[in-house]
């Protein structure tokens, strides 16, 4: 069985401000992690790998520094990473990113499964996934909790919906998305990460894909964002101590005040 | 991409002070742009000597074919799900300044029934697709419908509520279009100079707010988030137009559901008007029997911190914050939650907050319009006994 894993680097911390004067983000000294809900995603993978053989990879969009992330994944116990990075790539929305890792997924060769993180920290659109898969022209499952078995070529597996678990089979090669439910992911052992620092990760140009160009970066990508700005904290909050009896006593009157009791 | 235009370049280095990421260097006593760039063009603004530029080599789509107002009209087993309401009602508010006709849009197995609700709370047009391959919801079926419903009538807007349905396969259909789609958007407007769909979200984890535009594509796609706009009212005498479409769903369906398993007491986080959390102050699973007396007493959702969930006292469904559920109730009780970043994340734009807490520096009193600093234990049993006799007269 081959296995894909799409990773993305984010910023650990969201505490971003934009400078009112320059329109600037001010990120002093944040350091950079695997998206949280991707690291549910290796784990997964690395499991089905040690279920059902075969093979497992990563792969990422974005710049250079984006290495250290697949060769986390690599610590973890995925096989082989690569990376597409490009110029040609900045810029680029949901539907660009989408398009530019399903060529890079092809690119790498054969797949039977493709695991997403139900989104990323620091855009939570959840999207790319979805679109992932209507590139690849492929069936795709979303918030999975646990996959149950795979045989005969098909998935079992249980997704997460508004109020329900759903039970759902689907024939490979699927793409699933992935929620922190489905499993604990592992530390990185010792050996891990030494094969980590010896990891060599392919670097995937836009030129190495062979597409039109116009469907990469901002010219393939139709959103733009036209204005960023820091919302302002609107809690005008007070906080009260004393006996139980009061505090109820407030809690009760405002209930009354917002029309529930 | 951007460009430099060496003969104009003087070296003076402002770009390089100005970009936010990084991106721009000195190579061989030139500037050069590596891949960092995000073409946020602040460079070019900075640039004294006009020497920067953004090249667009964009596919441009005749917008002009475009017309109308649409909705996803998302079904339950019950009926119309009260979130079609405020789709409708968002749609209301972009008919005021584009004047164009909205319609609704509804797939199922058996939906007909459910039109005569949208229309009279509004819609000029109720599309139906009915199909027994629509009967239970199935990304990839929904996703072609969609997609070639829109691809034959060619409305110039979409919006569906970001439920869990509508963040599945919504990007689905953007993707088979080729068009634009910003997710969950907290708000949505028409720029009347351009008559473009504005759409605000929040990112970052909501420490950053950014409006978006989708400028050459068609049709502009948003999903919204639940519980932003009100339900759309019945008008009195609002009449419009029902219209049958029989599309052939040629999909391979390659995805089969076999089985549904509820899930006790998420009635559904995001469309709770009140939701009672329950973080580590709970101490216990046992515990959280407090919170669900709580709730039903007040009618309200149970939610929980990653921390109960991690602590194996309430299913991870209950989860509020970053991995877990984005939630906006009328009011939200934290109950022994100190709130930390990604717990607040999920919920801090809740109407209004009360958080009950010992410790009197939780952050979670930060975003709380009430804080009570008191016990969870002295304080919960007390106040469900107050409501008790209350609602018993």
């Amino acid at each position: 069985m081959r296995i894909v894993v799409c990773i993305k680097q984010v910023p650990e911390s969201l505490d971003v401000k934009i400078d009112p004067e320059t329109k600037r983000i001010v990120r002093e000294g944040v350091k950079s992690i695997i998206n949280p809900y991707d690291t549910y995603a290796i784990e997964e993978g690395i499991r089905l790998k040690e279920r059902f053989g075969g093979e497992v990879l990563a792969i990422s969009m974005g710049p250079f520094q984006a290495e250290e992330a697949l060769k986390e994944a690599i610590a973890m116990g995925v096989d082989d990473g690569f990376l597409l990075t490009d110029k040609k790539f900045g810029g680029s929305d949901t539907l660009a990113t989408s398009f530019t890792l399903s060529c890079g997924i092809k690119k790498t060769g054969n797949f039977d499964i493709i695991i997403c993180g139900r989104e990323t920290l620091d855009g939570s659109t959840g999207q790319v996934g979805p679109e992932i898969a209507e590139f690849l022209k492929i069936p795709y499952i979303t918030f999975v909790s646990k996959i149950e078995n795979i045989s005969d070529n098909i998935i079992y597996c249980t997704r997460l919906m508004e109020d329900h678990y759903e039970k759902v089979m689907a024939k490979l090669p699927v793409l699933i998305t992935v929620v922190k439910e489905i499993n604990e992911p592992r530390i990185p052992s010792l050996k891990g990460l030494l094969k980590a620092k010896k990891a060599e990760i392919k670097r995937i140009t836009a030129d190495q894909l062979g597409e039109d160009e116009r469907f990469f970066g901002q010219d393939g990508s139709p959103t733009r964002v036209i204005d960023v700005w820091t919302p302002e904290i609107k809690k005008e909050g007070k906080k009260i101590e004393g006996e139980p009896e009061y505090l109820t006593d407030e809690i009760i009157k405002q209930l009354k005040t917002l029309g529930v009791v | 991409m951007i460009k430099i235009i060496y003969e104009k370049c003087n070296l003076c280095k402002n770009c390089i002070e100005s970009c936010p990421f990084g991106a721009i260097e000195i190579k061989e006593n030139k500037i050069n742009i590596n891949e960092k760039c995000t073409l946020c063009g602040l460079c070019i603004k900075n640039c004294p000597e006009q020497a920067l530029y953004k090249e667009e080599k964009e596919i441009k789509i005749d917008t002009s074919d475009y017309k109308g107002i649409w909705f996803f009209a998302e079904t339950r087993e019950k009926g119309i799900s009260s979130v079609s309401y405020e789709m409708l009602s968002a749609c209301l508010k972009l008919k005021e300044k584009l004047n164009e006709e909205i319609s609704g849009v509804l797939l199922g197995g058996d939906v007909s029934s459910f039109a005569s609700q949208l229309i009279e709370r509004g819609c000029d047009n109720v599309y139906i697709v009915e199909n027994e391959k629509l009967q239970t919801f199935k990304e990839q079926t929904f996703a072609d419908a969609f997609s070639k419903l829109i691809k034959k009538y060619k409305p110039s807007i979409v919006i569906a509520a970001a439920t869990m349905i509508g963040r599945s396969f919504i990007p689905f259909t953007a993707a088979r279009i080729k068009t634009g789609l910003t997710a969950d958007c907290t708000d949505i407007d028409i720029d009347e100079e351009t008559g473009l769909l504005v759409q605000t979200r929040p990112t970052f984890g909501g420490n950053l707010m950014a409006r978006i535009i989708c400028k050459n594509h068609r049709p502009q796609m948003a999903t919204i988030r639940p519980k932003i706009f009100s339900p759309a009212e019945v008008i009195d005498g609002k009449e419009g137009k029902i219209i049958k479409e029989n599309i052939e769903i040629d999909i391979e369906e390659n995805v089969e559901v076999i089985g549904r398993e509820r899930v006790e007491n998420v009635v559904d986080l995001q469309e709770a008007e009140i939701i009672i959390s329950g973080g580590r102050g709970i101490k216990a699973a046992e515990n959280f029997s407090l919170i669900r007396e709580l709730a039903g007493l007040l009618g309200a959702a149970v939610g929980s911190s990653r921390a109960a969930v991690d602590s194996g006292w309430i299913p991870y469904p209950h989860q509020v914050g970053q991995t877990g559920k984005t939630v906006k109730p009328k009011i939200y009780i934290a109950c022994g939650i100190s709130g930390a970043i990604q717990h607040l994340a999920g919920m801090q734009t809740s109407d209004y907050i009360i958080a009950i807490n010992k410790d009197p520096d939780a952050p979670i009193f930060k975003v709380a319009n009430l804080g009570i600093v008191g016990d969870v234990f002295e304080i919960l049993p007390l106040l469900i006994k107050k409501l008790k006799q209350i609602k018993g007269g």
